[in-house]
């Protein structure tokens, strides 16, 4: 390939427009040039994706840089990946491929409308179908999924196990025999994770204090995979899908309640695609809608001082962003303060997209982790609580508030808070 | 060439082992494909793609649910599929060795792959019967292979550190330790689509064959000890460290 080739200039030594004299150098034009230095090749073979053609829209305004998550840690952002391309990286080659975490902050700035929610699952499931590389940690993480219906590998039969411990009978639709109101859908991390079960049971404690009629799936439940979607493996989603309609369909309920905002994304916006149309709700957004009746049941003064994390797929995604502030204000005690970057600018906390099973592999090519980043930001407001409202975020941003010696920060969510007001401090 | 793996359908370990009888519940307790075996398709399909051929993987269906892993093997790039149906969940790698080696003498291979061992019975003795049955040799604990059309270079682990390239002759088993590459991700769709056309071959086992084991008793182990945590600084952690390997007779 040449070398950058220096554009010719033509200059009219005479020239005066509307009565203003532009002699010489005013009058400067550029010669029409052929650009050498870079090829469409790259920028076209991701726009010929299926999904991803709106990769070739970029026109490089940068806007999308300085709210990119990832470029606050690294050097990225959807024009970067475009540049990049245009000198010569395959993206569906690149690490680069896997570092988005797909939390919408450009597309919500991009006057061009460049989706990289759409471009990076199709550009990754092709990398995917084309066997080129894949994180080790997210393969498994796929595996895993496909294997025991949920990411962490567990055992499937020991989904509903957690509920022995939750201090309130819980019952399982199958066993319930009769139809409810609410089916809840507890999710992967809820069911398994320590810290998640932790936020489940604090969770089934609520909803019994106000007489919700509720009933979950039990070990029927499988993981939504709705970020294996968004890492590239369509496939693995689709089969889960099919599983999960048929089950969410052979009961009668009014109304599914979900844990995480992940699942609230598949079920509300994806499932739609597949034939699911009935009605989802996120936890923030049903119990804000008793505030009324949750209020009295509030009795103990929780006396701290909350930040709260806006988890991409509650807010950006689907528009969430006042109850769960509403929540965490009827607590007595409580005192909400905000981190600079909050709603519509909220900060990613690097789960997204697959990024919650290659935090190994996103650190060998960013500077910090983006949920580090964040641990940070919430330090600095002097909040001593990190409330949030995604099951990915408790143990992302635990192990975060450690590693940036932030320790006097407990990371809560938003149901365990709820709980503790209810029950005092136990 | 032709490109034989063996492979095999175990209990799971991911939750604790249901024990009835003097044996595991195998009702109670989900098969998965050995992880060894997942080095050794890996292996026999770099071979497969480095010097062409075609790979068969055979295994013995124990539980009548053998056909997602053979499946699997298909998709990441096995040309076909043999299961043998003993329906026999406690057959261990004695009679599995007999029933695999008949099945696959009939395919008359080249090079044949199994997995070192297995988490059950840990014996690592699929590969050498099916070898003695075959009357080939065998070559356990390998790290890689390259094949061409009537020898091998086989790269094979020792423990310290130590490896050792052999030049071999074909036919021969090779009992794969670990892959030259990672195994390679089966995207969900092929693996789906796969499952909707690909044919799986069926075989009855054949032959009358002994266990190797017998089980007398299985219990979950008896936790008798626990880990001691040694404070102080470095220095004093380390005195006390080389206290306690004298005290035992390690130092």
């Amino acid at each position: 390939m040449a070398g950058p080739i220096k554009a010719k200039f033509v200059e009219k030594e005479h020239a005066v427009v509307d009565g203003v004299d532009i002699s010489g150098h005013w009058n400067r034009m550029f010669e029409q040039r052929t650009i050498f230095e870079y090829t469409p090749e790259l920028i076209e073979k991701i726009a010929s994706i299926p999904n991803a053609e709106s990769f070739a829209n970029c026109y490089q305004c940068a806007k999308c840089v300085p709210v990119c998550p990832v470029d606050v840690v690294g050097n990225y952002g959807p024009r970067k990946l475009y540049r990049y391309a245009q000198t010569g990286m395959d993206l569906t080659e690149a690490p680069e491929l896997w570092l988005c975490t797909t939390c919408k902050n450009c597309l919500r700035v991009c006057p061009k409308e460049v989706d990289m929610v759409k471009i990076m699952p199709a550009a990754r499931e092709q990398a995917i179908l084309d066997g080129k590389f894949v994180p080790a940690e997210l393969q498994q993480a796929f595996e895993n999924t496909a294997k025991s219906g949920n990411p962490l590998g567990q055992p499937q039969r020991k989904r509903d196990a957690w509920i022995q411990n939750a201090g309130v009978p819980i019952p399982i639709i199958k066993d319930l025999g009769r139809p409810v109101d609410v089916l809840w859908y507890v999710g992967s991390y809820p069911s398994y994770h320590p810290r998640g079960i932790d936020a489940a049971s604090a969770a089934a404690r609520t909803f019994t204090a106000l007489g919700i009629d509720f009933a979950i799936l039990g070990k029927e439940e499988k993981d939504d995979a709705d970020s294996q979607r968004l890492a590239g493996e369509k496939g693995l989603f689709e089969m889960m899908t099919e599983y999960n309609i048929e089950t969410f369909n052979k009961y009668e309920w009014k109304e599914l309640v979900v844990t995480g905002p992940h699942e609230l994304n598949a079920f509300k916006n994806v499932y739609p695609k597949y034939g699911f149309e009935r009605p989802v709700i996120h936890y923030t957004t049903f119990l804000a809608r008793h505030l009324d009746q949750l209020k009295p049941l509030l009795k103990h003064e929780v006396n701290v001082k909350v930040t709260y994390h806006d988890p991409c797929y509650l807010g950006r995604h689907n528009g969430e962003y006042e109850a769960p502030r509403k929540l965490l204000q009827a607590i007595p005690g409580v005192e909400l303060v905000e981190m600079a970057r909050n709603r519509e600018n909220g900060y990613c906390c690097g789960g997204g997209g697959g990024g919650m099973w290659m935090d190994s592999f996103t650190q060998k090519h960013t500077k910090m982790r983006l949920s580090e980043k964040r641990a940070m930001e919430a330090a600095s407001t002097g909040a001593n609580v990190l409330a949030v409202a995604c099951p990915f975020e408790v143990s992302r941003f635990e192990d975060a508030v450690k590693s940036t010696g932030n320790e006097h920060v407990t990371v809560n969510d938003i149901l365990e808070l709820l709980d503790k007001s209810m029950r005092g401090e136990q | 060439m032709n490109i034989v793996v063996a492979i095999k359908h175990i209990p799971s370990i991911a939750d604790e082992l249901p024990v009835k009888g003097n044996n595991v519940d195998f009702d109670s307790v989900d098969f998965v494909l050995n992880e060894f075996d997942e080095q050794s398709i890996e292996q026999a399909v770099l071979v497969k793609e480095a010097v062409g051929g075609a790979v068969t993987v055979v295994g013995v269906d124990l539980i009548g649910e053998l056909d997602s892993a053979l499946h699997l093997a298909l998709a990441k790039g096995a040309d076909k599929a043999v299961k043998i149906t003993a329906d026999e969940p406690g057959a261990d790698s004695h009679m599995q060795a007999k029933w695999l080696a008949d099945a696959i003498k009939a395919l008359s291979p080249d090079i044949v792959f199994t997995g070192v061992q297995a988490s059950n019975d840990l014996d690592g003795q699929i590969g050498p019967m099916i070898a003695a049955y075959l009357d080939i040799p065998y070559i356990g604990g390998v790290s890689s292979v390259e094949a061409s059309d009537h020898t091998a270079t086989v790269n094979k682990e020792f423990a310290g550190g130590f490896g050792a390239k052999y030049a071999v002759t074909l036919p021969m088993v090779v009992g794969v330790q670990a892959a030259s590459k990672p195994p390679r991700y089966a995207p969900i769709s092929k693996v789906r689509q796969v499952a909707q056309t690909a044919t799986i071959e069926k075989v009855v086992p054949s032959g009358e064959v002994n266990a190797g084991l017998l089980f007398k008793k299985m219990a979950p182990p008896v936790v008798t000890g626990h880990a001691e945590m040694i404070g102080g600084s470095s220095k004093e952690v380390a005195a006390k460290i080389v206290e306690l390997l004298k005290s035992k007779g390690l130092a």
